[in-house]
């Protein structure tokens, strides 16, 4: 636990990649060898069954802590992590021990079937045995939810080296099915449980923004140009008679849509299709806002599947006939592809995403342009020549998206941040105008620089006119421009709509409150792209 | 009429006609300590301890009227009964204890109880009104003993040493840097920046006992510094002349570090929570030890703070202050040349 504990103070401390890398190099050269798998599993995001309500743990640092309830909501919403903040406010511990990782992680397994009594006096004795910094990663154990900022891209190259692997073997075999107590470190480096496996998928190639203009990437012969879907990115594999779908957060999700259950019957064994998951109605794509009620049900209705019906628009084929396809060019993969959408019988379900013509590079800006009428986020631009790379590789493959929206709004709320950051006013929330009123239409931190932030925070002292809890009421002034991607309905917020990925692009100094988008406003651009 | 009174110039007593720590200009401002959210130029006079003295001629001028005290030695101002107490917060903070009429107030300015090596420790100080910060006044506070927190500085420095880095600490010039200067001599060659030597001469030439740092001057090799030890000022933290270091690692020494979120909103290769404020336990034991009947919250988490110290049947109430931005004023107050004057210095 110790050198685990470790790790994460190094991981936590760098915010430099080559650091972070070495840094688990070192740890999986050093550590219990049972460990490792178990690590690997939790950066992974292979996360098991929660054993301990958050509601117990809550209640019994609560307890343990001897503070009120109101004061630890207090400390939470400064520390803004719960794992930490229950780790902060235990008395000191009494009983350290040196536990492996593992020990812990299995302790806490065998705690799912057992009564809260007996899962209460284990956790207390655990939090006696360890330390501040332990205490918080136990936590962290128990909630499932490690999120300490390592990639998968990173913690494949750190494997890669500290087992002198190839990485794209080592990303296959993580990717794949295995549970951590079944399967040692070496084994899973070597991918000893991936041929059995008819599931594993191939690691996603991924696109940068393109920040350039278009020209400098040359000749428009060596490219390829494709609309940029706004779905869920997905890899469907068929083999051996079975057939999985996998997301590109990798998690299997085949069983979320059923229209695309036909291929086990169509498609030939060995294939493998990289596509969007999207909404298509009528053979239009839908918005992503249409397409979002299907996502992560357990459970699907009849109106679901008939207001947002699904299709998959394929764009790459890495494997066929068996044949890992990716060390061949785009050209190549492409040809392939058509021949194998061409011998599918059900039509209009799964269908080629269409490739863009264009002969110049301002014919293509002018085509762009139009990619929200057809709910699309721009243009991909691929290389001819180009291989299926592992990751993201900057120079084969860009996204060259449209300007997302824009609204101009006024602050009204304000709210402290945390930690540090607890001396400043940095999230926001913003209103657009309805009539004589001000409703809610987003909530967004960042975006400012330092000093804009200063000066905001500057103007909430001076203009606070209510307070409930941390939150201040500001007088509606400062007017600032909200980005976003997407619209949709929204029950739950008075506005009745909810804007995605919703960001601060600028301070609009030069406006006036009066001088602010208007409800109407977001209604009609939510019709206009339903 | 009570004996001090919160007004917007700062605490007032009308009796014996000062202020402490007073934010505008006043005739007599009774000083708690150097940092400069506690005292401003412009008062007619000032009233401090001995060591803080000098703190204020190197800061706001040689030509200023300072009476100055040792801890413990009472003088009477027009009635009022006035003494000072180690605040143990830096080199020369001071407790100011007010007594008239049987009334006792003590305004702490800011302190902590754990005794940090080079400030005189913390004195309770039995009184019926306590004037107390709250600056880390949350239960998630509580500091490691000061041994701790150095050795782990110390193994972040014999690492960097090891990759061949150069390792920076960020500390306020005043009272952080002399803390980590004592903390870490002998260890390893100890390089300050200007602002900070220049504090430290002051406090040599006082008698304070401080052992031996490096100026930084356009003399000092790079190679020199690498495999030393570098302070700076908040004000340097991000700035071009550490970036032009050989491999550069900041650390940053401070009680904001407890948190996470406090670490990664800094961004410093390391973060240790070393604080000259008191912690949650220092707080209530401190408040606790002076028997005070009526607590005043000044700055901090002042509200929650309050809040608690009221349901454990302490009479507290919160105040609206101009302190607790101690970062701020000496980064407002060195940013203006500093950065210039390193890039001088080292050109």
């Amino acid at each position: 636990m110790r050198r685990f504990t470790e790790l994460i103070r190094q991981l936590e401390m760098s915010n430099k990649t080559n650091d972070k890398i070495a840094a688990l190099v070192d740890y999986f050269t050093e550590a219990d060898d049972l460990d490792k798998p178990y690590v690997i599993a939790m950066f992974t995001g292979k996360r098991p069954k929660r054993p301990i309500s958050t509601a117990l743990i809550r209640q019994w640092a609560v307890e343990l802590s001897g503070i009120p309830e109101w004061l630890f909501a207090e400390s939470y919403h400064n520390v803004g992590d719960l794992s930490e903040t229950v780790a902060l406010v235990l008395p000191e511990a009494k009983h350290l021990t040196n536990r492996k990782l593992h020990e812990w992680i299995n302790d806490l397994a065998t705690l799912q079937d057992k009564s809260d009594a007996e899962k209460k006096e284990s956790i207390l004795n655990a939090w006696d045995s360890l330390e501040t910094q332990e205490r918080f990663i136990f936590n962290k154990l128990i909630s499932g939810n490690f999120r300490i900022g390592v990639s998968n891209k990173m913690l494949v190259n750190a494997l890669a080296k500290q087992s002198d692997t190839e990485s794209s073997k080592v990303m296959h075999s993580i990717m794949g099915k295995w549970q951590p107590w079944e399967i040692s470190y070496e084994d899973l480096m070597a991918g000893a449980h991936v041929n059995t496996d008819n599931s594993w998928p191939y690691p996603f190639c991924l696109a940068y923004a393109l920040e350039a203009e278009p020209a400098s990437l040359g000749a428009v012969t060596e490219w390829q140009a494709e609309w940029k879907w706004d779905g869920i990115r997905g890899q469907i594999v068929k083999r051996n008679g079975e057939l999985f779908i996998w997301s590109r957060g990798e998690e299997l999700v085949t069983d979320q849509f059923p229209e695309l259950h036909f291929l086990v019957d169509e498609l030939q064994d060995g294939t493998v299709l990289d596509g969007e998951i999207l909404s298509v109605k009528d053979g239009n794509v839908q918005a992503f806002s249409v397409l979002q009620q299907r996502l992560n049900r357990k459970t699907i209705n009849k109106s679901q599947l008939n207001d947002a019906p699904i299709g998959f628009y394929t764009y790459d084929l890495l494997e066929y006939e068996g044949r890992d396809l990716r060390e061949e060019m785009l050209e190549k993969r492409r040809s392939l592809l058509v021949k194998t959408i061409s011998g599918l019988k059900t039509a209009n379900v799964v269908v080629l995403s269409p490739v863009v013509d264009f002969a110049s590079w301002e014919e293509l800006a002018l085509i762009r342009e139009g990619s929200r009428d057809i709910n699309s986020e721009g243009i991909m631009l691929k290389k001819l020549n180009s291989l299926y790379h592992s990751g993201r590789k900057r120079g084969d493959w860009w996204k060259w998206k449209v300007n997302p929206y824009t609204v101009d709004t006024v602050m009204i709320y304000a709210q402290k941040g945390s930690g540090r950051r607890a001396n400043f006013f940095t999230d926001y929330t913003f209103a657009v105008r309805d009539g004589d009123q001000l409703i809610t239409v987003a909530k967004a931190y960042s975006g400012l620089t330092d000093k804009e932030i200063k000066e905001v925070n500057s103007f909430v002292v001076k203009n606070a006119i209510e307070k409930f809890g941390p939150v201040r009421t500001v007088k509606p002034e400062l007017v600032f421009e909200i980005a976003f991607e997407g619209i949709a309905e929204s029950k739950r917020h008075k506005a009745g709509l909810a804007l995605r990925f919703p960001r601060i692009s600028r301070w609009r100094k030069d406006k006036k409150a009066d001088e602010i988008n208007t409800l109407d406003d977001l209604r009609q651009l939510l019709q206009s792209t339903l | 009429m009570a004996l001090i009174t919160f007004t917007n110039k700062g605490i007032y007593c009308a009796q014996g006609g000062f202020y402490i720590d007073p934010w505008r200009p006043v005739d007599l401002a009774v000083t708690t300590h150097g940092h400069a959210d506690h005292v401003k130029w412009g008062n007619k006079a000032y009233l401090c301890h001995e060591l803080t003295k000098p703190i204020l001629n190197q800061r706001l001028g040689p030509d200023l009227n300072i009476e100055s005290l040792p801890y413990n030695k009472e003088i009477n101002i027009n009635g009022v009964k006035v003494s000072l107490f180690p605040a143990g917060h830096v080199i020369g903070s001071a407790q100011i204890r007010l007594e008239y009429k049987g009334e006792i107030f003590v305004v702490s300015g800011d302190y902590k109880t754990e005794y940090d090596g080079i400030s005189t420790q913390f004195e309770p100080v039995k009184c019926h009104t306590f004037v107390s910060e709250s600056t880390f006044g949350l239960p998630i506070y509580k500091w490691q003993p000061q041994e701790v927190i150095f050795s782990q500085i110390k193994d972040w420095i014999a690492d960097n040493h090891g990759r061949s880095k150069t390792s920076v600490l960020v500390a306020y010039s005043l009272g952080k840097a002399q803390r980590l200067i004592k903390g870490l001599s002998g260890y390893t060659d100890v390089y300050v920046h200007n602002s900070i030597a220049n504090l430290n001469e002051a406090f040599i030439n006082a008698g304070v006992d401080l052992p031996e740092t490096i100026r930084i001057s356009p003399e000092t090799k790079k190679e020199q510094l690498q495999k030393g030890i570098v302070i700076v000022p908040p004000a340097l933290a991000d700035g071009r002349w550490i970036k032009s270091l050989q491999s550069p690692a900041t650390g940053i020494c401070s009680g904001w570090m407890q948190v996470r979120a406090g670490r990664r909103w800094r961004s410093a290769d390391a973060g240790f929570a070393l604080s000259d404020h008191a912690d949650w336990p220092g707080l209530l034991s401190a408040i606790r030890a002076t028997d005070a009947e009526k607590v005043f919250v000044t700055h901090g988490y002042t509200a929650t703070f309050s809040k608690y110290l009221n349901e454990i049947g302490i009479g507290a109430e919160e105040v609206k202050t101009q302190y607790g931005n101690e970062e701020e004023e000496e980064k407002a107050e060195i940013s203006a040349d500093a950065e210039s004057k390193i890039q001088e210095d080292t050109a």
